[in-house]
């Protein structure tokens, strides 16, 4: 692709998951609603679609307001930091063979970077809002993604060892006789529940937690930054998806539709599973979900790691 | 301390209770009906049942009851044994075949005792199929609502009413379950403590009538502690408040002052706050005489500018009130100048209140609480008549003339709680109690010996009385006197505690010198002897405290009004048409330009104004204030005074902040002006320990003003707007006008309201108490400023040059006015309470059947009291100073003529005056009226 | 752990299940939901058989409301009949729970099946008791606490209320 071109489909992704997230939260709530045998937003427009639009009108228009004990500029630059970390995110995801913003060697690496760094925002927004709800949620996210970040890398150090890359690109391309997700059962399940912890949704929303702590990190935020947040939480999901269907389900591979097709198709399941795993499991209490990351999920991806080295050694070597 | 056994466990308790005293120290919940910590046992309810085991191998044990066992070194007892709650259990039910389904139309209900243990006890359905017994209902006064359908036949009612206060119509009628509690006829109950029923019922027969309209739960009730403003015993009372009025008064326990009990004038009296004359805005006079309502700010304004003292020229004066808080009185003196500060008492008070004071200062005897009085073995009464002017010290009294009962029975060691036994025992044997008065009082029925004397022969007999106990010869003295002085003086030397109460009730300063002289004399004789003096108002001794003696007196300040160096009069809460003749009031009011008032309730003084203030009540502000024997006590606001009502320490303090005065500079709040007051009074100094300042927290938290279950806090005012607003925030005080709040163990001065777990009525005040009928836990409430004064050696004060030779004959046809009490009307305030209102009569003039023979006139008529004119010299020429209704009454001292202090008609009518009463004509019953209620009835009737 | 994860299993697919079920939902306001009689919506004062207002303003109601948004003022009429001289209900406030009624011992205040009691002023909310107060009896149609109770008020002397004997003549020397 030219320059040009990149520039353009790079813009065109930014959009795209922009409109993405923001029907995600209709989508969500129709979901949720099909499984928990009531309708959800069915009001305005077909199906109540139009919910999106008022919803984003009624963010838009809210009074925004900084409380007066809080530290400023802290407070106004939090919810960016999560919005930009995401959507950089999206640079390394190959949506086709061609379709991709930049094929780094190191794009795997960069996805984890730049997810890593979204704990900035959450963190900073609880320090600036100077409320202790606030400042527990920070708390609780910090601990989270301290503990979720160490076997989330891991995890994925199987599919890196299976393909020799770090490239998405190659990584893709090395599916196209097995996909990932079969040799690497463990490494996806470790993913998936480090995926959920990265993107704090439900049931790992703990730094939120309303029936705790109100709001958790964003208990001060309203209006514009409050949905920023939102909008960061789901451009997570989005991409934690995408590189879910990357990595370990072939990403744009599968017969007869054009390879941006199956990649949108595969990557809408997972957010569909996301969403039911939201509508079925409660919230583990703070100290169930450590337990869990470092008992058991730290130890479950070690093993993986040193499974899957051993195989590709035997291979190779075979 | 005998241990004793109950249910298992050890417990150390005090020796000579009951069980059931026991238990209830110990914090156990035992049911109980007839006892009451101030009144005994008599085991009537058998409420009390608990099991006695004989030994430890005694597995069966027997029932008994509680409140009659007395407590023996390693006694066992069950209280929770299965026997001994099914018999509590059964007796609830038999108490409760007969009792109504009224509960949510019964007054009592919320705060019933009998609620209380029947939930206690886990009685529920009444088994019973027959028909409820029903009584028909008694009109016994303004007072006390009778019901009689829900007595339980505890004997409480007429245990207190007869037996504790000594009235005589109140009566258990007939036999069996028919037995009533009422009188003889329809009528209104007679004793001035009836009151009191309403806290003793356990239940809801008699129940607060003022409060029957416009009832309001307990729980409802906003309160806060407060002291009674009727008289100067000084009274602890829990005022409570609903909507913005003040709907009842009940007693507030203080072991050294009131104990469980209060008069009808403190508990009945207090409802003047919700007076239709109380002031809500501040009024100027404007040209046309009318007054003009003004907002807050500019009234004070206003004051700032008549309170300008020009250089060189200091023209502004202030009257402070006896009946005023000591903080108000304090401030009011420091913005005027002290010399220009009159304490506000009249004239013939003024050196009375001063003498009161010095005596009890210099005094070598106990100036004693009531608790102390009660311990009383001997007493002389010189001249006051206590039922009237210091009401609750008549009920102690009767206390007190009980303490021969006692040592009789300690004799048979018999227990002091054992009631019925000891009043048995006892029959008509009392310590003895020598009354010198003017004329009968309700104590006479105690008295071993009662006389009545004028003043001055009140003052001759204890004269004499304390000479024969120094051993000095009183031959000078009639021989009729002599034997009585001879039988009292040997009845006070024989006595452990004697006791000599006087007062300013008589009006006559030797009266009171006498009586300082004999307690003396007693302290001389090494005999523990106390002195107690009645003042007339509920601040009269802190304001003789506050100016000290030789204060300005109302007759100066006349004086400098009318030589025209007045230009401002301040005066703070003070009716001076109460203090002195019409004529001299009008005369000092109408020479000073601005007169400046600061009051309650509407009067003739602030119709006299030319800037009224409109002051908040005492249950609407704080202040202290000193008792009669020397105790300072604070009060608390009940409630936030409503629209532009203030303190009257606001309003000073404001006034002087906003004159940028140097001496307030410092002073923020309450507490700051009490300790400014503390440090530049010295008599004063003990004022801070009343209570503890704003900064008091009860375990980190203030200390509620309502109940956990106050109810409708989002509905009480939306009505006006749906949007609450803020709880009102209460800076000056630890208490706060909200439900959070720690109201627990908190001195005995910061008790908002008693309630325990269980214990909804006001039984739950052994909860509160260090032992039942002890001691509050947080301690008592007040601080004493009069401590015995160390030396034997006597001041001039006490020392006058008594003589007692008879003075000169008094001239023929000339009666000296004596003052006589009573206690609904005396009293300025309190009349404006409905239901007081409803008592008090017409003025009125007490003379002997045989004078009225000799003047011609009969009972009911009328008779005009006339002053014989000394400038023309002529027997003929005289000046009429009222026409009141005559009242034959034989008791009455020779010579002497008692008139109704306090009632309509009698205020130019100045004691120990000798006046010439003739017969009116045409004469008219006046219809019972107020002093200065609106002029009408200050003008002395509507006769020709 | 595998008995968790398996618990967690089951539980997405039963969710998942959920998928083919119809929702429950009633879409009001085209479609009106039933309400049992007993259903806890607007609040009424009722009156008794006779058509005297029930309510003793005993305060009950107000004393069990959680969010106190009660407020009554008892007044005697010369009978020595209680009733409220003013009642008060915030409805902005109400949580419609039904202590007012479980507490009332007259049957006197009672909850009714109607909710649709919006507005667009807060201040309107605020009931009073002309608004309260029915002509009927509502649930109960037989209670009449006078009846019960001990006290004399018109019409029914001492003695003439239910399971009541006559009045004690205290000078009579009978058993």
């Amino acid at each position: 692709m030219s320059e040009l071109g990149t520039i353009g489909f790079g813009l065109f992704i930014i959009l795209a998951a922009v409109g993405g997230a923001a029907t995600l939260t209709w989508f969500e709530r129709r979901l949720l609603g099909i499984w928990q045998d009531r309708y959800g937003p069915n009001r305005l427009g077909p199906f109540g679609v139009g919910q999106v639009a008022s919803d984003m009108i009624k963010l838009l228009t809210k009074h925004d307001w900084v409380p007066p004990f809080s530290d400023r500029v802290v407070f106004v630059f939090a919810p960016t930091a999560i919005v930009v970390a995401m959507m950089l995110g999206f640079a390394v995801v190959p949506f086709g063979p061609d379709l991709y913003v930049i094929d780094l060697n190191i794009g795997l690496l960069f996805f984890l970077g730049m997810t890593s760094l979204a704990v900035y925002s959450v963190l900073l927004a609880a320090l600036a809002s100077n409320n202790k709800y606030a400042l527990l949620g920070g708390l609780r996210s910090a601990a989270q993604m301290v503990s979720y970040e160490v076997f989330m890398g891991l995890s994925l150090m199987g599919v890196v060892m299976l393909t020799g890359s770090f490239s998405m690109r190659a990584i893709v391309e090395a599916q196209t006789d097995l996909w990932n997700f079969i040799p690497q059962f463990l490494g996806l399940f470790t993913f998936l529940i480090a995926g959920i912890a990265e993107s704090h949704r439900l049931p790992f929303d703990l730094p939120e937690a309303e029936h705790e702590l109100t709001a958790g990190f964003h208990t001060e935020y309203s209006g514009m930054k409050f949905a920023m947040f939102m909008l960061g939480e789901y451009l997570g999901l989005i991409l934690i998806s995408c590189m879910i269907v990357a990595l370990f389900f072939g990403g744009w591979l599968g017969p007869w539709l054009p390879p941006i097709v199956w990649f949108c198709l595969k990557t809408f399941i997972v957010i569909c599973f996301f969403i039911l795993l939201r509508a079925a499991i409660p919230r583990p209490r703070y100290d169930q979900l450590m337990t869990l990351g470092w008992k058991y999920m730290l130890p479950l991806t070690l093993f993986n790691l040193l499974v899957t080295g051993a195989v590709a050694l035997t291979l190779k070597g075979g | 301390m005998p241990v004793i056994h109950i249910d298992g466990q050890e417990y150390e308790v005090e020796a000579g209770q009951n069980i059931l005293q026991a238990c209830l120290s110990l914090g156990l919940d035992l049911p109980y009906f007839c006892w009451h910590p101030a009144m005994g046992s008599i085991g009537a309810c058998r409420q009390c049942a608990v099991v006695q085991y004989l030994n430890p191998e005694d597995n069966r044990g027997r029932i008994v009851m509680g409140c009659m066992t007395p407590v023996m070194d390693g006694a066992i007892f069950s209280l929770n044994g299965d026997k001994a709650s099914e018999f509590r259990r059964t007796i609830v039910e038999s108490l409760m075949l007969n009792h109504p389904h009224d509960c949510p139309v019964c007054a009592e209900g919320g705060e019933c005792h009998l609620q209380d243990m029947t939930v206690m006890v886990g009685h529920r359905d009444r088994q019973y199929r027959g028909k409820k017994n029903t009584h028909r209902n008694q009109y016994l006064g303004p007072l006390i609502h009778h019901e009689m359908n829900r007595c339980i036949t505890c004997y409480r009612c007429t245990r207190f009413y007869n037996d504790y206060a000594g009235g005589t119509d109140l009566a258990a009628m007939a036999a069996h379950d028919h037995t009533y509690f009422g009188r003889h006829e329809e009528g209104v109950l007679q004793s001035e403590f009836a009151g009191n029923l309403v806290e003793v019922c356990p239940t809801g027969v008699f129940t607060d009538k003022s409060l029957m309209k416009g009832y309001t739960r307990k729980w409802d009730l906003q309160s806060a502690p407060s002291v009674c403003t009727g008289c100067a015993v000084g009274c602890n009372t829990l005022p409570g408040e609903r909507y913005g009025k003040l709907k009842r008064v009940h007693n507030r326990f203080n072991a050294e002052v009131n104990g469980y009990f209060l008069c009808d004038r403190g508990r009945f009296g207090a409802a003047f706050v919700n007076s239709e004359k109380s002031l809500e805005y501040p009024g100027l006079r404007g040209e046309d005489g009318r007054f003009n309502a003004l907002d807050h700010h500019s009234a004070l304004m206003h004051m700032v500018h008549a309170c300008h003292a020009e250089e060189g020229k200091n023209k502004v004066a202030g009257i402070g009130s006896p009946r005023a808080s000591v903080e108000a009185n304090y401030l009011l003196r420091l913005l005027v100048g002290a010399e220009n500060f009159a304490p506000g008492f009249s004239d013939r008070e003024q050196p009375l209140i001063e003498l009161a004071l010095a005596l009890q200062q210099d005094s070598p005897a106990l100036i004693p609480d009531i608790q102390t009085i009660e311990s009383a073995d001997a007493i002389l009464i010189l001249g006051e008549d206590l039922t009237n002017t210091a009401p609750r010290i008549a009920l102690a009294l009767r206390q007190s003339v009980r303490n021969k009962a006692y040592e009789l029975a300690a004799e048979l060691r018999l227990e002091a709680w054992q009631d019925a036994a000891i009043r048995n025992l006892a029959q008509d044997q009392r310590s003895p109690l020598f009354i010198a008065s003017v004329a009968d009082s309700r104590l006479d029925d105690i008295a071993e010996d009662r006389v009545a004397l004028a003043p001055d022969d009140i003052a001759r007999l204890g004269f004499a009385v304390a000479k024969l106990i120094g051993g000095e010869n009183i031959s000078e003295l009639e021989p009729e006197l002599q034997a009585r002085a001879q039988a009292i003086a040997t009845a006070l030397q024989n006595a452990q505690r004697p006791l000599i109460i006087s007062g300013t009730g008589c009006g006559n300063a030797a009266v009171m010198q006498a009586a300082a002289q004999i307690a003396q004399a007693l302290c001389q004789a090494h005999n523990r002897a106390m002195l107690a003096l009645a003042v007339p108002e509920a601040n009269s001794l802190g304001q003789a405290m506050l100016t000290g003696p030789g204060a300005q007196s109302l007759a100066q300040l006349s004086k400098r009004a009318a030589a025209g160096k007045l230009d401002t009069l301040i005066i703070l809460e003070n009716d001076l048409y109460r203090r002195g003749p019409k004529a001299s009031i009008d005369a000092l009011l109408a020479n000073v330009a601005n007169v400046i008032v600061l009051d309650t309730l509407d009067n003739a003084t602030l119709s006299a104004s030319s800037l009224a203030l409109p002051a908040a009540s005492f249950a609407e502000s704080e202040g202290t204030l000193v008792s009669m024997e020397g105790r300072a006590q604070r009060y608390y606001p009940v409630f936030v005074p409503r629209q532009e009502r203030r303190a009257s320490w606001i309003w000073l303090l404001a006034v002087m902040k906003e004159s940028e005065r140097e001496e307030v500079s410092e002073l923020h709040s309450f507490d700051d002006i009490t300790r400014a007051c503390a440090s530049d009074i010295p008599a004063l100094s003990g004022i801070t320990g009343a209570a503890p300042d704003a900064h008091f927290r009860n375990a980190g938290l203030k200390i509620p003003r309502q109940t956990h279950r106050y109810s409708g806090r989002t509905a009480m005012r939306a009505d006006v707007s749906v949007h609450e607003p803020k709880q009102p925030v209460d800076e000056e005080s630890p208490l706060a006008f909200s439900m959070e709040g720690l109201n627990r163990s908190q001195p005995g001065s910061l008790l908002p309201f008693v309630w325990a777990p269980g214990w909804n009525s006001n039984q739950s005040l052994h909860k509160f108490q260090s032992e039942v009928g002890g001691h509050l836990k947080g301690g008592t409430a007040g601080a004493r400023l009069l401590l015995p004064a160390t030396g034997t050696s006597a001041s001039t004060a006490t020392q006058p040059d008594a003589t007692l030779a008879p003075s000169a004959p008094q001239q023929p046809g000339q009666w000296q006015m004596v003052p006589r009490y009573k206690i609904f009307g005396s009293d300025e305030l309190s009349v404006h309470s409905p239901a007081i209102a409803e008592l008090v009569d017409p003025g009125f003039i007490e003379i002997s059947s045989d004078d009225a023979r000799a003047l011609g006139v009969n009972d009911g008529e009328g008779l005009v009291l006339n002053k014989p004119d000394n400038a023309s010299q002529g027997e003929l020429l005289t000046i009429a100073v009222a026409t009141l209704e005559v009242r034959l009454n034989d008791s009455i001292a020779v010579g002497c003529a008692g008139y109704s202090v306090g009632l309509a008609g009698t205020e130019d009518i100045i004691a120990a005056d000798k006046l010439v009463l003739s017969k009116a004509d045409n004469w008219k019953r006046h219809k019972p009226q107020i002093i200065g209620s609106d002029g009408g009835g200050s003008t002395g009737g509507d006769h020709v | 752990m595998f008995k968790s994860l398996r618990s967690q299993l089951t539980t997405i697919w039963t969710i998942l299940q959920h998928s083919f079920t119809p929702a429950e939902t009633v879409q009001y306001p085209e479609e009106q939901p039933y309400l049992a009689p007993r259903y806890r919506g607007r609040i009424v004062l009722t009156r008794d058989p006779d058509g005297d207002e029930r309510c003793v303003a005993c305060n009950l109601c107000a004393a069990a409301c959680p969010p106190d948004c009660i407020a009554l003022q008892q007044g005697v009429r010369e009978d020595g009949r209680w009733y409220p001289e003013f009642f008060r209900i915030n409805f902005s406030r109400c949580i419609m729970c039904g202590m007012c009624e479980e507490a009332c011992p007259t049957n006197a205040i009672q909850l009714t099946p109607d909710f649709e009691m919006c507005e667009y002023e807060r201040q309107s909310m605020v009931y009073e008791k002309e608004h309260l107060l029915i002509s009927g009896t509502g649930k109960y149609h037989d209670y009449n606490f006078y009846r019960v109770s001990g006290l004399a008020i018109d019409g029914k002397d001492k003695g003439q209320g239910q399971n009541e004997a006559q009045p004690i003549d205290v000078k009579s020397l009978l058993p």
